[in-house]
């Protein structure tokens, strides 16, 4: 069965990588619904968020394949209910909208949205939320015009108590060690 | 090592140097002309092999790698020269042949600007490289190529390309090298599971009817005694997949075949009978596997592998034991109990004898009139004891020799599995000879393959490299004429060839030659082909309509492998 997943990837920060972890998704036709890369907390090792839908099985082989690459140190992936997960959206509305009726007002405090610019023409509403939330504030906002709307990739960190990371990284320090 | 300024290009040549490549296979043009400008002055440390086309070049690497177990080096230029490279890579991505491909690239600040020559081959090779990186500054090179074999040579081996600018080949830098033994995010072979290998032990000794099949990864692991010792200590009857091939002696007691596609008949009908199924070194390729939801449906697998991506690929391991196959195989074998199968074993000689009855025979000592691959191949075998090294192209041909050749040495098959490149052959037997200079190279190669990159004839001619090469003749595309015959009710669209008179080629490319188009003079030839002294054209000509069974069909089951029409 088709499934949200969410999988994450902790790589150098090599040029190319990005590349080489979307082909994995590509050559087996499966969509990335959204993707985010930052550094993560360990200083020179990126960390990419990456959401699709897919059956386990698949989402197993892929992750399989991107920890393949070279310059990737490790990936996991997750189910929704096993991770704590934010989008951001922003909203461009017109001012007018405000003086003419108070509901943008009120949609915005009970969403808790907030403002972020206000000028003569237009006022620039941010929130943060899964998905299901973002869209619904859409569908508020879009009664009065929404001028601009854009939603950011998936964050997410897992439920677990132990920084998974830090741990593969020592684990990971040992083995080449043992190496040598 | 003291540290000396040198230039870019120069530091190239010395890392190769210091890596230990002894011959390099390749091609200039302008982005990559300060290498070979360098290399002008190396010509006694190492051999730099010209093909006629960077498509030979790349095809040779594989070859010398296949042969040496050492990564294959190849240079080309930057936009078409890189690009020529792609088919070897892909074929040596496929299977898992280590290569260190040097292209050059246009200067740093062209970049993206479509300059002369400017290909993004980076970009396209990425999904068919193992690494890859493009070098933009003199510093970046030696540890580029550190890590470059590293990464090529080390757990699965593949291909590694790196693309070098040419500002960077003409920049100056301070030479120092240090061989690459690890990377944070990497590790080539993964930590063996001491409870995996006494799990897949248990099952092994409880089991009634266990098959094992070996793939490349024994090769690749050098586990061929390995792999002999678990057999024998184990009584465990082996089949081979087409890179497997010379792992284990044809000859041996327990080595019963091969599978797949056109493999033997006892290891694809008994893969279903099997109760428990030890995979060595191999990736449950389809031409191995048939259908594979009605493939081994009774067995119990384990899987010994290097690659954590290959376990539950295709077929979900019951045991996967991850880890260096010679490594892994010894620990099985210590920890099995001696046993023997021979009733079971015995089912692979009946079937054998069934195979021998309806199609071996016919293959090797034919009654009718026209010449078969099979006969060559037979006569080809026995005239060089065995031991020589066979080099194949793709087809029929292809598996007729493989079915047929028979070694006793490992390391001795040259072909292209994964990726079936026609116009491997020729090419990749100059690497083979390279690599093995003492051993004796067979290249066997349909008309149609041959036709696709004969012009490494003149490669083979300058070098005076002594390759036999057998060119079988039917005049046709023979392996994609008997889909058709079987499956597209005759309808022969587009495979039947006008052939040159191939003699005349060779000698126009100095290479002597003879065609044999009657039996009687088929044994004599062979004879004067391998007693020749250098390189030697012998053109076959063989039945035009013959096929090549047994065969698993498409999408059907092994245990319906078909040993007739
Ligand atoms: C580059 C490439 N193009 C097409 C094919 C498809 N193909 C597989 S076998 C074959 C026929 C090969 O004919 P020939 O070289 O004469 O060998 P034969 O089968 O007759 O032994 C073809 C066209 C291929 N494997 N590789």
């Amino acid at each position: 069965m088709k499934k949200e997943h969410i999988i994450t990837v902790y790589s150098e920060n090599h040029i190319g990588l990005l590349t080489r972890i979307t082909i994995v998704f590509t050559r087996r036709k499966v969509n990335i619904e959204s993707l985010t890369v930052s550094e993560s907390a360990i200083q020179g090792v990126f960390k990419f968020t990456i959401v699709v839908k897919s059956t386990k099985e698949q989402v197993v082989k892929i992750v399989r394949q991107i920890e393949k690459q070279i310059d990737v140190l490790k990936a996991f992936y997750h189910t929704n209910e096993e991770m704590i997960y934010q989008e951001i959206a922003l909203y461009k509305v017109p001012t007018e909208a405000v003086y003419e009726d108070d509901t943008i007002e009120k949609v915005v405090r009970n969403s808790g949205a907030r403002i972020l610019e206000i000028t003569r023409d237009y006022i620039v509403i941010e929130k943060t939320g899964h998905k299901e939330e973002t869209q619904a504030l859409f569908e508020e906002l879009n009664k009065f015009k929404v001028m601009q709307f854009i939603r950011s990739g998936r964050v997410a960190i897992t439920r677990d108590p132990i920084e998974r990371l830090s741990e593969f990284l020592k684990e990971r320090d040992a083995l080449l060690e043992s190496m040598d | 090592m003291t540290k000396r300024k040198v230039s870019g290009s120069q530091a190239v040549i010395l890392s190769l140097l210091e890596e230990g490549v002894d011959t390099i296979f390749g091609y200039p043009g302008g982005a990559i002309m300060p290498i070979y400008d360098a290399l002008y002055d190396y010509d006694r440390n190492v051999k730099h092999i010209l093909t006629r086309h960077e498509q030979g070049a790349v095809h040779a690497a594989e070859g010398y790698a296949r042969i040496t177990g050492k990564a294959g080096v190849c240079f080309a230029t930057s936009g078409p020269g890189a690009t020529n490279l792609i088919t070897g890579i892909a074929d040596a991505m496929i299977d898992s042949t280590p290569l260190v491909c040097i292209t050059g690239q246009v200067a740093s600040p062209l970049l993206g600007t479509d300059a002369f020559q400017e290909s993004d081959v980076l970009g396209i090779s990425m999904p068919i490289t193992k690494w890859s990186f493009q070098v933009t500054s003199p510093e970046e090179i030696p540890g580029a190529i550190a890590q470059a074999f590293y990464v090529a040579q080390s757990g699965r081996p593949g291909p590694v390309l790196l693309d070098i600018t040419k500002d960077a080949q003409f920049g100056e830098l301070e030479f120092e090298y240090k061989k690459c033994r690890k990377i944070r995010s990497y590790v080539p072979e993964p930590q063996i599971d001491p409870f995996k290998i006494k799990e897949a032990a248990e099952i092994i000794d409880a089991a009634k009817k266990p098959l094992l099949l070996f793939g490349q990864g024994v090769l690749i692991a050098r586990a061929e005694e390995e792999l002999k010792a678990f057999v024998e200590k184990t009584g465990i009857p082996a089949a081979w997949t087409l890179l497997g091939l010379s792992a284990l002696p044809t000859d041996h007691p327990l080595n019963v075949g091969m599978l797949g596609m056109h493999g033997n008949y006892g290891p694809n009908l008994l893969t279903n009978e099997a109760d428990v199924i030890i995979g060595v070194g191999m990736r449950f390729d389809d031409r191995v596997t048939g259908k594979v939801s009605a493939y081994a449906p009774n067995a119990k697998i384990i899987h010994l592998e290097v690659d954590p991506a290959e376990i539950n690929k295709i077929k979900v391991a019951d045991v996967p034991v991850l880890g260096n196959a010679k490594k892994t195989l010894k620990m099985l074998t210590d920890n099995v109990e001696p046993n023997r199968h021979d009733e079971w074993v015995n089912r692979f000689r009946e079937c054998y004898q069934i195979e021998d009855e309806k199609i071996i025979k016919k293959d090797l000592f034919p009654e009718k009139p026209g010449l078969t691959m099979g006969e060559v191949i037979r006569v080809a075998g026995d005239k060089t004891n065995h031991e020589a090294i066979l080099v194949t192209d793709v087809g029929q041909h292809q598996m007729i020799a493989s079915r047929y050749f028979k070694f006793r040495h490992p390391r001795s098959n040259v072909t292209s599995g994964g990726l079936g490149t026609m116009g491997f052959g020729l090419p990749a037997s100059i690497g083979a000879q390279l690599g093995a200079p003492g051993r004796t190279v067979v290249a066997v190669i349909g008309d149609g393959g041959f036709q696709m990159t004969l012009q490494e004839l003149g490669t083979i001619a300058q070098n005076k490299l002594p390759v036999k090469i057998i060119v079988l003749n039917n005049n046709f595309l023979g392996m994609v004429r008997q889909w058709q015959q079987l499956f597209f009710e005759k309808r022969y669209s587009f495979t039947e060839l006008q052939n040159p008179d191939f003699i005349t080629i060779g000698k126009g490319f100095g290479i002597d030659g003879h065609k044999v188009e009657a039996r009687e003079d088929l044994e004599k030839s062979i004879q004067q082909m391998i007693d020749h002294n250098g390189p030697y054209l012998l053109e076959v000509v063989i039945e035009k309509e013959d096929n090549v069974f047994p065969m698993v069909p498409t999408g059907a089951s092994v245990s319906e492998v078909m040993l007739e029409p």
